[in-house]
């Protein structure tokens, strides 16, 4: 059994489309998963909050990516589709009671779709920068939305979120969370990668890389970029759903401009295009403070003003990791990882 | 009437303000088709090195605006050398993006040093208001739209007769045609930067005198100058100022006369419904180079 194999051997196309290179990258997989599946048994309740929220980040990333890293659609409305589907969410909580939280979930989802198509259409007429302005627009009406619409979203103040139940069973605790937002995001980065492989999955990339050709070789544009638009929003209102669930009370300031910022921040990270990349940037951007706070703790003995400039710490070394990485490996990390394997490939006769 | 007018003259007033950091956006964007996200952090940063001069060291304040300009034109050819250089040619999600980092770099250093508290800002301009009829108009506000006069009337002159100005159109129009032509496409975009951010740098000066204090809060008209400049078409410069001028009039309208309906705030939103009105019906703007793809 191989484990890496150091050529191109494959001899027929279901080889070649194989999301797995060989049965080790299969187990190797298989294994973390149930690695993954033991964390909350040791993992203290603080690390339980992050490992959560990274997992909300994979389904948000995962999301954002198939729009802009695949279609080419450049959003910056990514926030605002999230607080719709935390919104419905709370709104499902306190006004039907008893509905199951696979319902909310899929109806969050569903609701925040629709948002996002309609305001999908200017994709239409604009690309590019143009449609970056439309959808930062988009932002800021959802959000003066969320700020006034008192019955369902509480205003500024925000709502409180009744606990995911499913009939007398309900999730109210990180531990318990964390199988329900970590079985989502498994279905979710699995559609995803395989949607890439299906005539719709090859639509988005052709749009992206040449959006006139594609439509001269019959890809119906409009129909496309509103379909990515609806699937991608689907995924951020799931991830804005799961995130209700976790916050456990939500208002407008769960939902800034800047969380749309480190969401790009996360596919760019990551890496455009890649399901790996958007996961990769996901765990970055999401672990980077909490690294940034062990560090500043530990050096707070030596340094004690470095706690005071925490904030402003975060924030220089947030948009440091954008600009080096846009300079320095502008296809993210899951392309740094290809490097590394093909390095190791033909180790130890690289040439 | 008199309600009318007053909302009218508060508009032409801030939006003399937006004018001025549209003009920032719309000189860069001509010249090297990067829209620069962190244009209102160069605000900030104009804004808190002339209060540091004013209230620590006590420089008089013509000085104070002639180091702050310096440290502008530095700054602005640092992030041009150092961060958007390597950018040339990179999609636009990349540009935007890096835009984005250095506007976290740029408002973290601001936090670093000098804390996210309200800083009082020295009185430059007497509070005595002028009237204009009936109706009340700060000097501060006179003085954001003296100079918006000025600087638009020294840039339209500069774009149309200096050495300069008419390369940097060149390299606007083709850089390729430019460069064949012995024009140093690397000296304009280092020339924009720098006019940006020193015409930034002016805008945190003024804000700075208008609010009386200066904040993190200022570098968020940044982001609310990007209707103005896609109502004037973000490659013009009068249609940057034209836009300002018109964004802070409805604006203002909707926000009078909305806010009792929806309940405030109406005026930070008209903005953005605007400009996704203009994105519909004329994506390029009043002025705007229409740049026409059909299949």
């Amino acid at each position: 059994m191989a484990t890496i194999s150091c050529g191109d051997f494959k001899t027929s196309y279901a080889k070649d489309m194989a999301i797995f290179d060989s049965a080790f990258a299969r187990w190797c997989l298989a294994i973390f998963l149930l690695a993954l599946l033991t964390v909350p048994l040791y993992a203290s309740s603080y690390w339980m909050d992050v490992i959560n929220r990274v997992g909300i980040a994979v389904i948000g990333a995962v999301g954002l990516n198939i729009l802009t890293g695949f279609t080419g659609q450049i959003s910056l409305g990514n926030a605002a589709f999230m607080a719709v589907g935390a919104y419905t969410t709370a709104y499902l909580g306190a006004h039907v009671p008893g509905v199951p939280f696979v319902v909310t979930i899929l109806l969050s989802g569903l609701v925040a779709a629709v948002v996002g198509m309609v305001f999908g259409v200017p994709s239409l007429r604009l690309k590019g920068l143009y449609l970056a302005m439309a959808t930062l627009a988009a932002h800021f009406i959802i959000e003066f939305v969320a700020t006034h619409w008192n019955d369902v979203t509480g205003g500024v103040a925000g709502v409180s979120v009744a606990p995911a139940s499913f009939f007398k069973y309900s999730l109210d605790t990180d531990r318990q969370l964390f199988y329900l937002i970590f079985g989502l995001m498994f279905f979710m980065v699995f559609f995803a990668k395989n949607l890439f492989r299906t005539k719709v999955g090859k639509a988005f990339v052709a749009i992206r890389d040449q959006d006139i050709s594609a439509e001269v070789m019959g890809v119906n544009l409009f129909k496309y970029k509103l379909m990515s638009f609806g699937i991608s929003s689907f995924y951020v209102g799931v991830a804005g759903s799961l995130l209700a669930y976790q916050a456990k009370y939500i208002s407008p300031e769960n939902f800034p401009i800047t969380l749309a910022i480190d969401y790009l921040a996360m596919i760019i990270i990551g890496g455009m295009g890649s399901i790996l990349g958007s996961i990769l940037g996901a765990v970055f951007i999401t672990c980077l403070p909490e690294l940034l706070r062990l560090g500043a703790s530990s050096l707070s003995g030596t340094f004690p003003s470095l706690v005071g400039l925490f904030a402003s710490l975060k924030l220089g070394v947030f948009g440091l990791a954008i600009v080096l990485f846009l300079i320095f490996e502008p296809d993210g990390m899951a392309e740094r990882w290809r490097k590394i394997k093909t390095y190791w490939r033909l180790y130890p006769f690289s040439y | 009437m008199d309600f009318f007018l007053q909302l009218v003259i508060n508009g032409i007033v801030v939006g003399s303000i937006y004018a001025l950091v549209a003009m920032g956006f719309a000189i860069i964007f001509k010249s090297t088709s990067v829209l620069n996200f962190a244009q209102g952090e160069f605000l900030l940063v104009g804004a808190y090195i002339s209060l540091m001069l004013l209230v620590r060291y006590k420089v008089p304040f013509y000085a104070t605006i002639l180091i702050t300009l310096v440290f502008a034109v530095v700054l602005g050819l640092l992030i041009e050398r150092l961060i958007l250089r390597p950018m040339i040619g990179e999609p636009v999600i990349s540009v935007i993006m890096v835009t984005l980092g250095l506007s976290s770099i740029l408002r973290a250093i601001v936090q670093g040093i000098w804390g996210t508290d309200t800083q009082p800002y020295p009185e430059i301009f007497p509070s005595q208001p002028v009237m204009f009829g009936l109706v009340p108009v700060s000097r501060a506000h006179l003085w954001s739209m003296g100079c918006v006069i000025v600087l638009l009337v020294l840039f339209t002159l500069f774009f149309k007769y200096s050495r300069f100005g008419i390369a940097m159109r060149a390299t606007a129009f083709s850089q390729q045609v430019a460069l064949s032509m012995g024009i140093s496409v690397r000296l304009m975009f280092a020339l924009a930067w720098a006019i940006a951010a020193v015409v930034s740098a002016i805008g945190g000066i003024l804000l700075g005198a208008m609010r009386t204090g200066v904040d993190q809060s200022l570098a968020l008209i940044g982001l609310k100058t990007i209707p103005v400049v896609i109502l004037g078409g973000l490659d013009s410069i009068p249609g940057a100022i034209l836009g300002g001028l018109l964004i802070g009039i409805m604006e203002n309208l909707a926000g009078g006369y909305l806010d009792p309906v929806f309940g405030g705030g109406v005026k930070e939103v008209a903005p953005f419904v605007i400009l996704v009105a203009i994105l519909m019906i004329k994506p390029y703007g009043l002025f705007g180079k229409v740049h026409i793809e059909r299949v």
